[in-house]
């Protein structure tokens, strides 16, 4: 249909209700807004990223109840009563999580814009498999997507972080 | 970006049918969003309002009834890669689902929005028709079902009309003399060419009673190839072995395949004759 056909749709607020990295929140969003932008630019928690906008790359990863979703296509309305976890809130306090860790001691990263995503990722896989092996781990993070250095160190990186998690750490 | 819409959430089918009716163009069901909202981003669709079907209660499950399988239409991918009830009958959509896109799309993409989008480099429809599979259509004062080869029409056209909704895929468990094989091949992010075959051999085990061959990604819409069924259907195993180079020509000729990104005709047409091969001898192996 053609676009001139449409008449401009008034607005229309949405108030929901979730968490975000364990505290609570109370916004009200508009349907088209989405996640990645509310949690951006309205909470200023932006270590997702914006890169493909299409869910193919990963780098807007944000956890929904533990699971992976792409901020960039989620409409923000949908996180009401759900928690929402990003890169922000995964260190308990001062202290790095496993994966955080590892990446650094590993060097998972070079610029570091798929990091925060990629780390997500892998925290969701290790909370559904910690044991998993090498080729469940490609499978399960085949659409993150560095696009500086290539995948070797970052599997390396979250090998390890699975081996110290399971042992205890 | 998004453009500004308004939302509906009716918690039933009726509803959305209803809405759907009054709305016409300006408003489409909205599920996971992993396709639309993509395409309303790029500005190539746009509607005033969008119709949030996930409100509905008791379109997310699979169940088992009469020799059949039944989807919910609202089911995720993830939800059916992970369902057991699938694992034990119908392991070869299992497989399928465990590498549609990728764990974020699996995640919130649902099958019911997969197959009513009708992105022709799709997976679930191809291997659907070769299953044998009808989709149910509902609305206000009806419900029908549409066998898988008449839901598809065009490259994001299906048979479903502007008021209904699908709310569920049904799909017959093969029996245990039955083998069933879905092959796809890309290096794009979405499949550029995918086969799908069931088998099922006659009482002996020795010659194929009945064959379904299914082609899609390659052109507009996945499609059924009778004639290549019909090529090996009642042949022994060794002379269906055989035919099937040549039932993999007449099927990469039915596939419509069109030259694009994702290749050239020519190209896609050997893919299509190279994945059917592979996929009867995997199907066979099952029975």
């Amino acid at each position: 249909m053609s676009k001139a056909m449409l008449r401009h749709a008034d607005a229309q607020t949405i108030p929901i209700s979730f968490t975000v990295n364990g505290r609570q929140q109370e916004l009200t969003v508009e349907p088209h807004e989405l996640l990645l932008d509310v949690v951006r630019e309205r909470l200023g928690l932006t270590g997702a990223k914006r890169s493909c906008d299409v869910q193919v790359c990963g780098a807007c990863t944000l956890l929904v109840d533990g699971r992976p979703v792409s901020a960039c296509t989620t409409l923000a309305f949908e996180v009401r009563d759900r928690s929402v976890m990003t890169i922000e809130g995964l260190a308990d306090g001062g202290k790095l999580h496993p994966l955080q860790e590892a990446f650094i001691e590993y060097g998972g990263f070079q610029c570091g814009f798929c990091t925060p995503g990629m780390i997500l990722a892998a925290k969701a896989l290790l909370d559904e498999n910690p044991n998993p092996s090498e080729d469940e781990l490609k499978h399960f993070m085949h659409g993150n997507i560095c696009r500086c250095t290539g995948y070797k160190k970052i599997i390396e990186s979250i090998m390890a972080a699975a081996k110290k998690m399971r042992a205890g750490h | 970006m998004l453009r500004r819409f308004r939302m509906e959430e009716p918690e039933s089918v009726k509803d959305v049918s209803e809405l759907l009716g009054q709305y016409g163009e300006s408003a489409k069901v909205y599920a996971g969003g992993t396709e639309l909202l993509l395409a309303m981003k790029e500005g190539l669709v746009q509607y005033e309002r969008l119709i949030n079907v996930k409100n509905i209660r008791g379109l997310n499950d699979v169940t088992s009834e009469n020799g059949s399988i039944h989807i919910g239409a609202l089911c995720t991918h993830h939800q059916l890669e992970t369902s057991p009830l699938l694992h034990e009958n119908l392991p070869a959509l299992v497989k399928l689902e465990q590498n549609v896109a990728n764990v974020r799309v699996r995640q919130v993409g649902t099958l019911g929005g997969n197959l009513c989008f009708a992105e022709p480099h799709a997976d679930p429809g191809t291997l659907l028709m070769a299953l044998g599979a009808k989709m149910v259509a509902e609305k206000s004062t009806s419900k029908r079902e549409i066998p898988a080869e008449a839901f598809f029409v065009d490259a994001y056209e299906t048979s479903i009309e502007a008021d209904e909704v699908l709310t569920e895929i049904r799909v017959p468990v093969p029996d245990s003399k039955s083998g069933v094989a879905y092959l796809k091949f890309g290096y794009l992010e979405r499949p550029s060419v995918g086969v799908a075959i069931a088998l099922r051999l006659n009482g002996g085990g020795k010659s194929i009673h009945d064959a379904t061959i299914a082609v899609g990604c390659a052109g507009p819409a996945p499609k059924r190839v009778l004639e290549a069924e019909e090529l090996i259907k009642g042949t022994s195993i060794d002379e269906a072995g055989a035919k099937i180079l040549k039932a993999g020509e007449i099927a990469g000729h039915a596939a419509d395949a069109i030259s694009d990104l994702h290749g050239s005709q020519e190209y896609k047409e050997h893919i299509v004759g190279v994945l059917l091969k592979r996929a009867f001898q995997n199907a066979l192996s099952q029975c």
